[in-house]
């Protein structure tokens, strides 16, 4: 990626014009090569690309998660899709554990639905919870984060909400809340949302409060820049790729939260289909062995997308990290 | 050091104070019908109204927390109400750990064993076939959610190696499948905590000059960059050991094991109250004192951290 300067060209323009001969010359006074210094055109986000296209597992998790949110997005318009809540029969039975076939690509459930079309409604709803999870988190822990490092005078206080939340189980409050409330994806997503932003609150402090005094915030402060515009130009670029990091983390967390209160029976109801309830409903019939196709498939949708989040997310905050670029 | 440990331990008594408070609250939001069990449906509105007055349940908020306060000082977490209705609920409590806690301390010794044979020999080789081995474990368990695995390994690895699928406790070979089970997380953490903590240590200094004075390299990694990559690690330990008394939800009732695990969903799904505060605040108080052992133990450990200054403790 080496520039070409103004002078370089000039040089080969001469050795095309006079030969490799006269290699050198006596130097004309130019005012614009004069000004002409070296400098490398190092960006940032280009740099943390390239060496994360480098990483060859953690493009191929790329990929593989870009084939499966594009294909949640089409499968619903996609010819022959079949209603996800719709009971097939045979005469008057409902059709149930139908094994995979060319009709039912990836069987019927114990209750005659269509596991196809359910596992991609499913996927669909737990990403939904997990995005806007990882997003709301990303976003009142930076807030709180913010303020519990920069605002000197919140600190106490902050320190010692955060002793008391951090120390309360989060399967506890997860419990209590979906108790509580109706269930649904509100439900879940709030219940999801009033611990999960600890995480990242305690390391959005810790980073500010190591960077809030160096000489450049300091003379920043003495010039009079408002708080706010300190916190959000000075401070949070320096945390862009560790927060993408924990929003990439708290996908999966969120599909797995999902996963354990749908298994003690506190999580979407059934018509609302989602890969908890979808491994909850295959689980109850796992242990035939003719039906274990149930289990199988979402599994396999439900690993692809947690493995390829947590990888990508991973190789990402790798890559974002300045001392790994070339 | 003890002026340390006494302002600590003040601390701690705050935070559970608040807890306290805090869960009660939330417990006043559950419906009513929790404070009667079966015989709710068949009550009318006054026998109902009568009996909570009698429980103390119309008086002001702050007089019932005062009371709850007082029970909980002298020991008294009340009697389960729908669970094993009029038991104590210490009681319930005291015959269910004895289920989970070997499960739990079999699985950390396992996890502190195995994983940090693998982190060390992740680190050892690294970027060679042990150690991409080992972070594809490492990143398959902290990805995927534990049900699933679980659910796998029941179906297929208890066929696999001909062990019983459900909890057996007069059969020993029923115990295997669950402990495993239950370490494998645990094995993941100690194996990435290691091998990172164990690349930080080989980059310093100190670890050149002791190769330049001729150490051996197995001298070298045995008294130097293990001791100091495990001293963080120390800091886990006391936490993950006492939190084996709640034991696990996922693998208690997967392989029906009557321990603690259950409880506590049984006990919120059924609304007992007194059963829910006292778990509440028995698994906060392991927590908070696990953090306390923990940065102790990490001070006994590297006798270079003082705990008390400015700084260090200020986690």
């Amino acid at each position: 990626m080496k520039k070409v300067t103004k002078l370089e060209k000039s040089i080969e323009e001469q050795i095309a014009q006079y030969g490799e001969k006269l290699l050198f010359s006596e130097a004309e006074y130019n005012r614009d090569n004069a000004e002409d210094g070296g400098y490398s055109n190092y960006s940032y986000w280009r740099s943390t690309w390239r060496s994360f296209t480098k990483n060859k597992v953690a493009m191929f998790f790329m990929y593989l998660l870009i084939a499966v949110l594009l294909f949640t997005i089409i499968q619903p318009m996609l010819p022959n899709q079949k209603d996800p809540n719709e009971i097939f029969w045979v005469g008057t039975a409902p059709d149930m554990n139908h094994r995979p076939d060319s009709e039912f690509w990836f069987g019927t459930n114990s209750t005659g639905q269509d596991l196809w079309s359910r596992i991609w409604h499913g996927t669909r709803t737990s990403l939904l919870i997990g995005i806007v999870v990882g997003f709301c988190n990303a976003f009142i822990g930076i807030l709180i984060g913010a303020l519990w490092g920069y605002v000197r005078m919140l600190d106490r206080f902050l320190t010692e909400v955060y002793n008391v939340l951090h120390n309360i189980p989060n399967s506890i409050v997860l419990i209590l809340i979906s108790y509580i409330l109706k269930p649904g994806v509100g439900t879940m997503i709030f219940a999801m949302c009033v611990m999960g932003w600890l995480p990242m609150c305690r390391f959005v402090r810790n980073q500010i409060v190591i960077i809030r005094d160096q000489e450049y915030n300091l003379a920043s402060r003495c010039l009079g820049t408002p708080t706010f515009r300190m916190i959000t130009k000075n401070l949070l670029p320096y945390l862009v790729s560790v927060i993408m990091l924990r929003i990439a983390l708290a996908i999966p967390a969120a599909i797995g939260s999902e996963v354990f209160l749908t298994y003690i029976g506190l999580g979407l109801p059934v018509s609302i289909p989602s890969l908890g309830n979808l491994i909850n409903e295959g689980r109850i019939v796992m242990m035939s062995a003719s039906s274990r196709y149930q289990i199988i498939f979402p599994s396999i949708v439900l690993s692809a997308i947690t493995i390829s989040f947590y990888v990508i997310g991973n190789s990402f905050s790798d890559a974002a990290d300045p001392k790994n670029h070339v | 050091m003890l002026k340390y440990i006494l302002k600590r331990l003040l601390q701690s008594v705050f935070t559970l104070f608040i807890i306290a408070t805090v869960v009660f609250l939330l417990m006043r939001l559950m419906p009513e019908s929790g404070y009667f069990g079966e015989e709710f449906d068949k009550m009318d509105p006054e026998q109902i109204e009568a009996s909570l007055k009698a429980m103390g349940l119309r008086d002001p908020i702050p007089v019932q927390l005062m009371r709850f306060y007082t029970s909980i000082l002298k020991g008294d977490f009340g009697k389960s109400i729908v669970f094993r209705p009029n038991v104590d609920v210490m009681k319930i409590i005291k015959q269910k750990v004895p289920y989970s806690l070997p499960f739990g301390l079999a699985s950390v010794a396992i996890g502190l064993v195995v994983g940090i044979s693998i982190g060390v020999l992740m680190a050892r080789f690294k970027h060679r076939a042990p150690d991409m081995l080992g972070n594809a474990y490492v990143v398959i368990i902290n990805a995927v959610p534990a049900a699933v695995y679980y659910l796998f390994i029941q179906i297929y690895i208890s066929d696999l190696l001909k062990l019983p699928i459900l909890y057996d406790a007069d059969k020993p070979v029923s115990w295997i499948l669950p402990a495993v089970s239950m370490s494998l997380s645990g094995i993941a953490y100690y194996a990435m905590w290691m091998r990172r903590y164990m690349l930080d240590q080989m980059t310093k200094d100190y670890i050149s000059f002791a190769r330049a004075k001729g150490l051996s390299n197995k001298k070298l990694m045995v008294r130097h960059v293990v001791r100091n990559a495990f001293v963080p690690i120390a800091q886990y330990l006391p936490a993950s050991v006492l939190m084996t008394i709640s034991g696990s939800i996922y693998v208690e009732s997967l392989f029906s094991i009557p321990g603690m695990g259950g409880l506590l969903i049984a006990a919120v799904q059924r609304q007992d109250n007194p059963l829910v505060q006292a778990l509440v605040l028995i698994y906060s108080s392991i927590g908070i004192l696990g953090l306390l052992l923990g940065d102790l133990l990490m001070a006994l450990c590297d006798p270079r951290i003082k705990l008390g200054g400015k700084g260090g403790a200020n986690r």
